[in-house]
């Protein structure tokens, strides 16, 4: 179980949180309570040129401290604060959630290509791996990750996600079963643009992880679905692959189907396989995947959790349930179920 | 000390009115465990090695073969074994020999981690309706693929792929050469691969011309004795490998003795009748990684760079750091051979007592490449004892790309693991080159016995995978969070990476 729901909308007009709650909360029935969250992009304006590192801590004593001092090592914190939260009936607050602001020095990371980022990729880890009572579980310039052990409403009236604007937006339902409900297991998953949410259960898990920790990632929440958004990053970001490749690596089309394929596709799929094997995604799964500029989503290669795409004007829609998208649009110009593996993408217009 | 000191290991009985005095099992035995005297056949158990030769042929089921009780004084130290030996080198002074895999009575590994299966949350898939895509290359991949957007905004593999070994199953045949396996054993085996979509290795004896028909499926071995190698049996070859070490015998050669070089031999060989073929324990041309990686690159070289290039050791202590100086070699794939792995013949004291199991050598070596950032770049071919589907799928879970089976090709032909192979009097024609036993062997028989025990264990493994959920063999590799460990200690779960049972 699980229920997944995001929007894009490609012209970037903004939408707030709200009707996107009750679209998550219509599926309630997928979940347990023990974890919701939201993913939404363009949330800070005023800061969008910097980080928006989001971290759950413990307490604001040791961690907070370490914290601190490995950002200030790195970069410049601009501005940082708890982030607002309003107490709910039923929801256990059992971390603070903060943010900062945060511009990484990129002469500290000579001979890399991407040197904010890879800062920021191993801040995450590292952070992760060694500060106890700290947890980063969002990155990404202008994108805010809002998520806690809870009902969709309750996690969404604790965080106020009314009062952000975005024009992506992610949320998901958990029905945890692998591993505990947490706050950190809660999703979104994100490492600096990249926001994942899953239904369903990646039992190559055991492989991916072992792949991409050979990259310097490090998984410390707890789920399988943590493993996406690092591929992703790997993948897309570092590798260069566009994003129908990247899924392609993700879910990719049976040997039989390649062999009848002609012959530069033909290669161009066994040279993905090849290299990106251990990539490949298994079990059943429902994944929406998101970055600054647009969402994509598929499922796993044999189709064993929903998925349905819909679009209304410059937004589209995907979820797992029709009657979720309709609670946030009920005229919709189109709505399909994706084939097997096949990506859905929405871009947004540059 | 008389040598009959030394009880027989076996009792031979024959159930007198079952017999109608047939003589199958005089022809039969090439031991002379059976002799016709007047109205009865009479036995010489000492000379039984349990081939079970003649009680397949009896027509009449009347001979049984039993292990004999130990007669000597129990004792948990100087066990029967160890007495033995000693008699045996108080004797004749000599190291002994030994046949087969290691026979000590060590924890199987194997049978000590439990494989996972799906229940509710996600649903096994069953093979027999859904896709299930056990197809694997093996060779050199690149790290990263170069692409390039066209104009019109197609994509552009830049990139060159490495030339790989498509199988159509992980299961391959290791090498097992032309000299200590018969030809019809060879034979057997090759239409077996060839049938199977997968490969088998020549061992270090050449590939005879009868074999040619399979050489798309056969991968050429160059050991240190480099017998039968020039650049035609190079280029025949679907891939080459060189070996370094075998998990029977790690840091020693091979013999071939002299009475088994027959002309066709000779031939294959390239080395004089009847002269004994010794593969020297180093090739003397490697004495360090950077020899080895001169080798790899001259092999490519003379093959034109379109063939891959294995390198096979034997699992040793410090072989993670050996398999990732191979990686670096430019070798395609490490072939790691564990302490389990069969020989024709090795010295006992080695065969039972050097190496390491390869559970966890394919464990310490797939971690050490990954901790490198290497692994995906190499492929990892795993031997030595593996006995069935599951060990299979156990030894891709722990991080393997492919495995060889060797004995259990045997075992499918007839092999009866009496562990005498070094006799060369082998009574199912595999491990002898005696015409009289060879024939034996009818290849146009046995190779569907071979191919039907890959084709069995890969629908066994394809059943392990769906029922874990899996349906690309990709996920199953290195993917340790489906294997638990049962009664393992904590230190040997470190090296696997697997939790235990419960967790």
């Amino acid at each position: 179980m699980c229920g997944i729901i995001s929007v894009v909308d490609r012209s970037r007009s903004g939408m707030d949180g709200s009707s996107i709650k009750n679209a998550l909360s219509l599926m309630d029935e997928r979940g347990s309570g023990e974890g919701a969250g939201y993913a939404a992009y363009g949330v800070y304006p005023d800061f969008a040129d910097y980080y928006a590192i989001h971290l759950f801590f413990n307490n604001l004593v040791e961690p907070k401290g370490a914290v601190d001092e490995i950002l200030r090592a790195w970069g410049k914190i601009e501005h940082e604060e708890e982030i607002p939260t309003v107490e709910q009936p039923d929801l256990r607050r059992t971390r603070i959630p903060w943010r900062y602001f945060f511009k990484p020095d990129p002469t500290l990371m000579p001979g890399s290509d991407t040197p904010e980022e890879d800062i920021i990729m191993m801040l995450v880890m590292k952070i992760n791996t060694s500060i106890q009572g700290a947890l980063v579980f969002s990155s990404g310039k202008n994108i805010g990750v809002f998520k806690a052990s809870g009902w969709p409403e309750a996690v969404a009236d604790f965080y106020q996600i009314d009062q952000y604007e975005g024009y992506i937006w992610l949320a998901h339902n958990r029905y945890p079963t692998n591993t505990p409900g947490w706050w950190g297991g809660a999703h979104p998953f994100n490492l600096l643009d990249w926001s994942v949410i899953h239904n369903g259960e990646i039992t190559s898990y055991g492989t991916n992880r072992r792949y991409i920790e050979s990259f310097g990632y490090r998984c410390t929440m707890f789920t399988d679905t943590e493993v996406v958004a690092y591929l992703c990053d790997l993948l897309s970001r570092r590798h260069g692959l566009p994003r129908e490749l990247m899924v392609r690596a993700f879910a990719p089309p049976f040997w039989d189907e390649i062999d009848r394929m002609k012959k530069p596709e033909m290669e161009l799929n066994h040279a993905i396989r090849q290299t990106y094997g251990s990539a490949l995604m298994n079990g059943p799964f429902a994944i929406v995947v998101a970055t600054a500029d647009g969402i994509v989503g598929f499922t796993d290669r044999i189709k064993l959790r929903p998925l349905i795409a819909a679009e209304a004007g410059d937004r589209l829609y995907i979820a797992s349930e029709e009657a979720a998208i309709r609670r946030m649009e009920s005229s919709l110009d189109h709505v399909w179920m994706p084939q097997a593996g096949e990506p859905v993408i929405g871009r947004v217009q540059s | 000390m008389n040598p009959g000191s030394v009880p027989a290991k076996f009792k031979v009985r024959i159930d007198a009115d079952q017999c109608m005095l047939c003589e199958r099992c005089v022809e039969n035995c090439p031991y002379g465990t059976y002799r016709r005297e007047g109205e009865h056949i009479s036995v010489d158990s000492r000379r039984c090695v349990a081939c079970h030769r003649c009680v397949a042929m009896c027509p009449r089921d009347s001979i049984t073969i039993e292990e004999k009780p130990v007669d000597y004084r129990s004792h948990p130290l100087w066990t029967r074994e160890s007495r033995e030996a000693i008699y045996n080198q108080a004797r004749t002074g000599r190291i002994v020999l030994a046949g087969m895999g290691n026979a000590s009575d060590l924890p199987i590994i194997f049978d000590r981690l439990l494989l996972d299966a799906c229940q509710v949350t996600n649903p096994s898939i069953d093979p027999l309706r859904e896709p299930m895509e056990l197809r694997t290359y093996i060779g050199k991949k690149p790290r990263k693929l170069d692409l390039r957007k066209k104009r019109n905004g197609d994509i552009e593999l830049k990139t060159r792929l490495h030339p790989n070994l498509r199988l159509n199953t992980p299961i391959m045949i290791g090498h097992m050469s032309y000299g200590a396996i018969s030809l019809n054993a060879q034979l057997s085996m090759a239409r077996a691969v060839a049938s199977e979509g997968t490969f088998m290795g020549t061992g270090e004896g050449g590939l005879h011309p009868a074999l040619r028909e399979f050489q798309d499926n056969m991968i050429v071995q160059v050991a240190s004795g480099r017998f039968g190698v020039d650049i035609d049996y190079l280029e025949r070859g679907a891939a080459i490998e060189i070996k370094i070490g075998q998990g029977a015998k790690p840091g020693i050669g091979g013999h071939l003795p002299g009475e088994k070089i027959d002309p066709d031999i000779s031939q294959t060989r390239m080395i004089p009748e009847r002269s004994d073929a010794i593969s020297p324990a180093p090739h003397h041309d490697i004495y360090s990684i950077e020899d080895l990686k001169q080798l790899v690159h001259s092999l490519k070289e003379a093959t034109e760079w379109k063939k891959p290039v294995f390198v096979k050791i034997a699992a040793v202590h410090n072989v993670a750091a050996i398999a990732s100086g191979i990686a670096r070699s430019s070798a395609d794939a490490v072939v790691i051979d564990g302490f389990r792995g069969g020989t024709g013949a090795a010295p006992r004291v080695f065969r039972d007592h050097v190496g390491i199991p390869i559970e966890a050598a394919i464990a310490a070596v797939d971690q050490k490449l990954r901790s490198q950032g290497i692994r995906n770049e190499v492929s990892i071919i795993a031997s030595g004892g593996i006995r069935d589907a599951a060990e299979v799928t156990k030894a891709i879970a722990l991080g393997a790309d492919a495995i060889y089976i060797g004995t259990a090709a045997l075992i499918a032909m007839g092999c009866r693991v009496c562990g005498t192979c070094y006799r060369g009097l082998c009574p199912w024609g595999i491990a002898t080159q005696n015409s009289s036993l060879t024939r034996r062997l009818n290849p146009d028989v046995e190779w569907q016995h071979v191919a039907n025990l890959i084709r069995g264990w890969t629908l066994e493994i394809s059943e392990l995978m769906g029922a874990a959920g899996i349906n690309s063999i990709e996920s199953l590799r290195g993917n340790r969070d489906r294997l638990r460990g049962y009664l393992l200690d904590e230190a040997m779960m470190n090296i696997l990476d697997v939790q235990p049972v419960g967790a």
